[in-house]
């Protein structure tokens, strides 16, 4: 990491300045945002996938808590939307740490075992408690105000997730060019090695684990208002495997690969649209090809190809 | 008074008695060496000592403290930093950053104030840079500062274990045979590196199967065989013990 990488930064900031001014319809500004939105959830699981070399199959959980909170707080409770946001990020790094502590004693298969199921329950969870957030239908979501400023159209929803995704850009890059992040890429490296020179490796898989979380809930409610929607599909099985599967064909510990990423899997459905049926099918053949020819991920690939270090 | 003190420490997994009843203690300022054949337990005990194991019975005392069943990470808050015999650099780092990581327990390790990039951290992290090549420079690493670990030779590997160990600026440092798989020329540079360690006022505990090297650097000699301590004091007076010649050179009953 070093300057480059920073200047890799600028240069994403200002394609997202550019980019609505050349968008041809609203179409493609939403999908930019649902890109962005998803950019920022894999930037944080990245942090705990491909930096610290642990697993969560159950994150669309915590993106379900969030968004669930910005549901429910606000129409039920009749909370201002970000208290509501801020209550269920709360609420997810409570549970985040608290079922961490066990979970991080364990390992590989069995790791991802234990966050599934967590996800799974969560999922569960919100489809059943009818009577708060609408089962199986799901429920709307009041517009998010912000000192009496009402965002609700996608150009102002786009500079504010925009923005949200240049910060966290440069948080991430910050933070693995830092003590804490080497001390992370280090357990990955070797747990104990990084252990005798004093990581205590527990502590900082759990930190990075609830930060990750947190992030995930901080989207689903983002999402939530933007959407003006949710439903359990948020928080379901398969959309952890798609933010994992973000993670892993963009670049496993590669920041600018968390982007490339989001966008692709997030733009791919669409594109495949005309395939009818197929879609799916299209859509594992290409996942299937680019883990076969690049295992490591697409911008990891293709900065080795070109002699550019990451 | 002795820095570290070992008293009938044993470990058994399952059937098998790795460490048996071994006692002895090490003086400050020292090498003390481990030797014995390939399975005596020398790693073990390595690893029982630096809290990768936990003991099955006995203890051990640094500093008057008793430190036995302290995780590594507790321990290397105490001063003890230790290399291993099968590497373990991470693959993922640079070797720079290697180093750095050695330093872990000095820095501010606040997740919030990394991510803002406070310039106190960046500062630090400019200095950090600057000491850990120092050390790689040390080592005799200095043509490696910019490498990344995954591009580096084993015998470099070796020596990039001690670097980091030394960003620790431990009190006590154990080295799991740093001169195995090396070569002779490199063999004599590690030889000079753990006597420069020694003389910068360094505790240093060596498991090392080069006997020339043994003989030459130590103060003092453990023999371990099977699990159990079998002779213990200067090199001229293990070189001459019975036991030890019978053992490595085998003797009839």
């Amino acid at each position: 990491m070093g300057k480059n990488a920073y200047f890799s930064l600028l240069f994403v900031a200002a394609i997202l300045a550019v980019l609505p001014f050349v968008v041809p319809n609203s179409f493609y500004l939403d999908l930019a945002v649902r890109m962005a939105i998803n950019a920022i959830i894999v930037l944080g699981l990245n942090l705990l996938i491909g930096f610290a070399g642990q697993i969560s199959l159950g994150h669309a959980g915590f993106l379900g808590i969030g968004a669930y909170a910005s549901a429910v707080l606000p129409t039920h409770f009749g909370w201002h939307p970000l208290l509501a946001m801020g209550a269920g990020a709360a609420a997810t790094g409570l549970l985040a740490a608290l079922v961490a502590r066990p979970i991080f004693k364990l390992k590989g298969h069995y790791l991802a075992m234990a966050t599934l199921g967590l996800g799974i329950i969560i999922n569960i969870a919100l489809r059943n408690e009818a009577q708060w957030t609408g089962g199986p239908d799901g429920m709307p979501v009041p517009a998010m105000g912000l000192l009496g400023f009402e965002l609700s159209n996608d150009k102002q929803w786009y500079w504010v997730v925009a923005g949200l995704l240049v910060v966290s850009v440069w948080a991430s890059l910050n933070l693995i060019d830092s003590p804490f992040g080497r001390a992370l890429r280090a357990l990955h490296g070797s747990e104990v090695a990084s252990q005798v020179v004093g990581v205590d490796v527990v502590r900082y898989k759990v930190a990075i684990f609830v930060m990750s979380a947190v992030f995930a809930s901080l989207m689903g409610s983002v999402t939530a208002h933007y959407v003006g929607f949710v439903s359990p599909n948020f928080s379901d099985f398969f959309h952890s495997i798609e933010l994992v599967t973000m993670v892993v064909i963009g670049g496993m510990a590669s920041v600018f690969g968390s982007l490339v990423g989001a966008v692709l899997l997030t733009a791919l459905p669409q594109a495949l649209a005309t395939f009818e049926g197929w879609e799916t099918v299209a859509f594992g053949a290409i996942l299937m090809a680019s883990m076969i020819f690049m295992p490591k991920g697409l911008v990891p690939t293709l900065a080795a190809k070109f002699g550019k270090g990451n | 008074m002795s820095m570290l003190e070992v008293k009938d420490l044993s470990i058994h997994f399952g059937g098998v008695k790795a460490v048996q009843n071994v006692s002895f203690s090490i003086d400050a300022g020292i090498v003390y060496s481990v030797i014995g054949p390939n399975g005596a337990g020398k790693t073990t005990l390595f690893n029982l000592i630096t809290g990768v194991y936990k003991p099955t019975a006995g203890e051990i005392r640094l500093n008057g403290e008793a430190i036995h069943g302290k995780s590594p990470n507790e321990l290397a808050r105490r001063g003890v930093a230790r290399t291993f015999q099968n590497l373990q650099i991470c693959m993922n780092m640079s070797a720079l950053e290697n180093v750095m990581v050695g330093a872990h327990l000095r820095l501010d390790r606040n997740l919030f104030k990394a991510s803002l990039r406070l310039p106190a951290l960046r500062r630090r992290d400019t200095e950090l840079r600057k000491e850990a090549a120092d050390l790689m420079d040390f080592v005799g690493l200095g043509s490696y500062v910019n490498s990344r670990a995954d591009a580096m030779s084993y015998g470099a590997l070796k020596r990039l274990e001690i670097a980091r160990a030394l960003a620790m600026q431990p009190r006590l440092i154990f080295l799991d045979e740093p001169a195995a798989g090396l070569n002779p020329k490199e063999t004599i540079e590690v030889d000079h590196l753990v006597r420069k360690i020694a003389d910068s006022g360094v505790t240093v505990v060596l498991v090392e199967h080069d006997m020339k090297m043994v003989m030459n650097l130590s103060d003092r000699i453990l023999v371990l065989d099977y699990g159990k301590k079998l002779a213990e004091g200067t090199a001229e007076e293990v070189r001459r013990n019975p036991n030890v010649i019978a053992a490595y050179l085998g003797a009839h009953a």
